[in-house]
């Protein structure tokens, strides 16, 4: 049963059809694996390894004592050749252990420091698990099940509802029982009474593969194709009809969300202890043989573009993940990370325009209409370009998603998403409350 | 664990990509789906050629030289003030030809060109530039023209007959081309109003009168020519979602509405005057309407009681333009009217605490 469908929203062109139909390959090992040590939201690990060690495939390489962070693992046997700081698809520095994996190797062997009968919390955290959907979350903080906040409701997101990538799609369709199994573990873990794996309705053949592997009551619900179905907010207002209240976390609704293929790597890592340290990227766009690829973290973007065929002439703009949220790439040398849901080579056609004059808004109210958490962003923007934080605050500068759809709607294409991002930071670095 | 210590890489500057390739790192998103502001633009204006077209057909030379003084004058205007200030070029952006057009359309055909020439100037250079521009203007710039010319040269305009709302002149070949008993002397309102001053019903056949506003109006302002060709045009523009139906429903409802309740004839009072043009293409201008749904149906249905209440019982048979710069000045107002409620809105607790 669809409990709603949020106000607002995009359709823009899916552009799927090139890697939806690809099968998951498995990339071959770069030569040099750059490995950082902050790849998810929260504290930075710290190296537990130094330049001329030997590591093995899943050993840990990374850690820190903090509650929200998670582990860092060896993607493959090889010797660490340096510890250096170096750029992250984010446009971050972190510091990173770097890799020469061995010519020689059995890549799938692994050893593994992941408790299997501690809980699935704890194999979570020792997993080094962050939500694969592009947050980049820590898995293990939203699986501690708590009593001031009982769940009911786990939901599962294959709504993969950003253009181009196909990553989710396929790990639904490949193995729909491991995103099953998933599904089952995180429910009983916090106990909730019904679990939905939501799939945008746009993917039929992914809802029947996971439909045909779903037993005891797992229910599969296909959503409204619409962006942003897959945020989290609006996930749950269509699969329960709950409204998360502004500044506060879907618990308070009693609600869990975790990405698919997020469970599916929570199943690898109770079931037989394997660690974070691959994940399917996909890579379309402006290349030559697009397709979906199970990429060992740490690999260089430039190897996963030349793996893809190289770039084709007319690519001008290299972005690590979907068009509406993705961070733009300078340089293709920087790793693929937990958190990298693709590759995507936009052409200059395609590619939002460059306006290098300010452009006014002219009012046309476009923005209002596309909001899905029904703020009006001209507002904010106006504000904070005057750097005016008090009305971003009264307009509800926080209560902002970062979706992207005043700017993707915007006739003239005002940087909306970019100001509001300058209010929410103002506001957050003065304390607003909320 | 001596080698541990982080040392910088050199990273591979942008403008040396390690594969091939120029690349752009900007913000996202990365994609848009928008139609550009010149083509919301052109879309308007494409959306008024077939009542302009129409309107040169049946008013002849007269029409040209009204819509060639506005649009000259508005365009010209905008260029000059633009490059006197040593500030971007913004003619190209396409709405000062608009508001030229549309400016055009509420002149009556016989306008002198200088009339309209002032009155260009006036929209763009007060209306709109001093403002700053496009998207800055509290006031929608075509009607302030207008409405400075009507109150300038009201002796001049006068000859034109009274208030120069829309007054048929006696065209001279007009009456060739005319198939229709046209009134000559005042529009049709202003007959209407002395029908309703003399407390008795219209002392003319409406449904020749419905005719002849759809169709073939020849006792207008240039634009009010065909009142089905406005209809259309608006009818395309909400199709293809460059206008919101809520200022047009609200506005022609309300004057339906309130027409039909004082038992004056509601389509007559639709049909005539400026209230299609105004309801479609005036009140909708989104700079100088509120931006929340809400507020484009208050403003919509403001438009329509100040249009219907001063025609009704004022002293001016027609006030379209003045009804709708009366509700441009309460837009910023009525947007403050729906101050949004996020997704998730709860309300505030400050009620739970003064309770205890």
């Amino acid at each position: 049963m669809v409990g709603g469908a949020f106000h607002g929203g995009i359709h823009p062109p899916d552009r799927k059809a090139a890697t939806s139909g690809v099968p998951i390959e498995r990339a071959p090992l770069p030569e040099r694996l750059t490995v950082p040590m902050s790849q998810h939201l929260g504290a930075p690990c710290v190296p537990l390894v130094a330049k001329g060690d030997r590591v093995l495939r899943g050993q840990l390489i990374g850690d820190v004592d903090a509650m929200i962070s998670a582990p860092v693992h060896a993607p493959a046997a090889g010797e660490v050749v340096a510890i250096v700081t170096a750029l992250t698809p984010a446009g971050t520095r972190s510091v990173c252990v770097v890799i020469a994996p061995d010519a020689d190797q059995d890549r799938d062997a692994f050893v593994s420091t992941v408790p299997q009968h501690a809980g699935v919390g704890p194999a979570a955290r020792a997993a080094g698990l962050v939500g694969l959907g592009g947050a980049a979350f820590p898995a293990s903080v939203k699986l501690v099940p708590s009593k001031h906040t009982p769940i009911d409701t786990v939901i599962l997101n294959g709504c993969e509802c950003e253009p181009y990538l196909t990553c989710d799609h396929r790990v639904m369709l490949e193995s729909p029982e491991r995103v099953v199994a998933g599904a089952r573990l995180i429910a009983e873990t916090v106990g909730a009474k019904r679990t939905v794996i939501a799939v945008e309705d746009n993917k039929p053949d992914a809802i029947e593969a996971l439909r045909a592997a779903a037993t005891d009551g797992i229910e599969v619900l296909g959503v409204r194709t619409r962006y942003p179905q897959g945020a989290e907010k609006q996930l749950i207002f269509a699969v329960t009809g709950r409204s998360v209240p502004g500044g506060k976390l879907p618990a308070t609704v009693g609600c869990l969300v975790h990405n698919v293929q997020t469970a599916a790597a929570l199943a690898d890592a109770i079931e037989t202890g394997l660690p974070l340290i691959e994940r399917v990227v996909t890579v379309s766009g402006a290349v030559a043989r697009p397709g979906n690829y199970q990429v060992a973290i740490g690999t260089p973007v430039s190897d996963l573009v030349a793996l893809a065929g190289g770039l084709l002439p007319e690519a001008a703009r290299v972005i690590a993940g979907g068009p509406m949220t993705a961070q733009p790439l300078g340089d293709l040398g920087v790793p693929v990370v937990k958190g990298v849901s693709g590759i995507v080579a936009l052409t200059a056609a395609e590619a939002a325009p460059i306006v290098d004059v300010d452009q006014p808004c002219i009012r046309c109210g476009r923005c209002v209409e596309a909001c899905p958490m029904l703020l009006h962003p001209y507002a904010i923007a106006n504000y904070a370009d005057r750097r005016m934080w008090d009305g971003c605050e009264r307009f509800f500068a926080l209560d902002c998603i970062e979706c992207g759809c005043c700017s993707y709607v915007c006739p003239t294409h005002r940087p909306l998403l970019q100001l509001l991002r300058v209010g929410k930071g103002a506001l957050m670095a003065k304390g607003a409350r909320r | 664990m001596s080698d541990s210590t982080p040392v910088p890489v050199k990273v591979a500057p942008a403008d040396m990509p390690p594969v091939a390739g120029a690349r752009q790192v900007v913000a996202g998103p990365h994609i848009s789906g928008a139609p550009s502001g010149r083509r919301i633009m052109l879309l308007v204006v494409g959306a008024l050629t077939p009542t302009a077209l129409w309107s040169i057909v049946c008013l002849g030379m007269p029409a040209v030289i009204v819509y060639l003084a506005c649009i000259v004058s508005t365009v010209g205007t905008e260029f000059a003030w633009n490059a006197a200030l040593r500030r971007p070029q913004t003619v190209t952006d396409g709405s000062a030809l608009l508001t030229g057009i549309l400016l055009a359309m509420c002149m009556p055909p016989m306008t002198p060109w200088w009339i309209c020439m002032v009155a260009g100037s006036v929209a763009i250079a007060l209306a709109k530039m001093m403002f700053g521009g496009l998207g800055y203007n509290l006031f929608n710039p075509a009607l302030v023209g207008r409405a400075v010319a009507l109150l300038s040269w009201l002796g001049v305009m006068g000859e034109l007959k009274p208030y120069a709302g829309g007054w048929l002149v006696a065209v001279p070949d007009l009456a060739a081309v005319g198939k229709y008993d046209a009134i000559s002397g005042a529009t049709r309102l202003f007959v209407a109003a002395a029908d309703r001053a003399a407390g008795g019903a219209y002392h003319f056949d409406l449904a020749a009168q419905y005719s002849a506003l759809l169709f073939k109006n020849l006792a207008g302002s240039v634009g009010e020519v065909s009142a089905a060709l406005v209809i259309a045009g608006g009818l395309f523009l909400i199709v293809v979602k460059v206008v919101d139906w809520r200022i047009p429903l609200g506005y022609i409802g309300t004057v339906a509405a309130l027409s039909w309740a004082v038992g004056s004839d509601p389509i007559f009072n639709v049909l005539a005057g400026g209230v299609v043009l105004g309801a479609f293409f005036m009140a909708t201008d989104y700079v100088t309407s509120p931006i929340t749904k809400n507020g484009r149906l208050v403003f919509g249905i403001g438009c329509g009681l100040f249009n219907a209440v001063t025609r009704l019982y004022g002293p001016m048979p027609e006030t379209t333009t003045f009804a709708i710069l009366f509700m441009n000045g309460l837009a910023p107002i009525i947007d403050r009217m729906f101050m949004p409620k996020p997704f998730g809105w709860v309300k505030p607790a400050k009620e739970a605490k003064a309770d205890a």
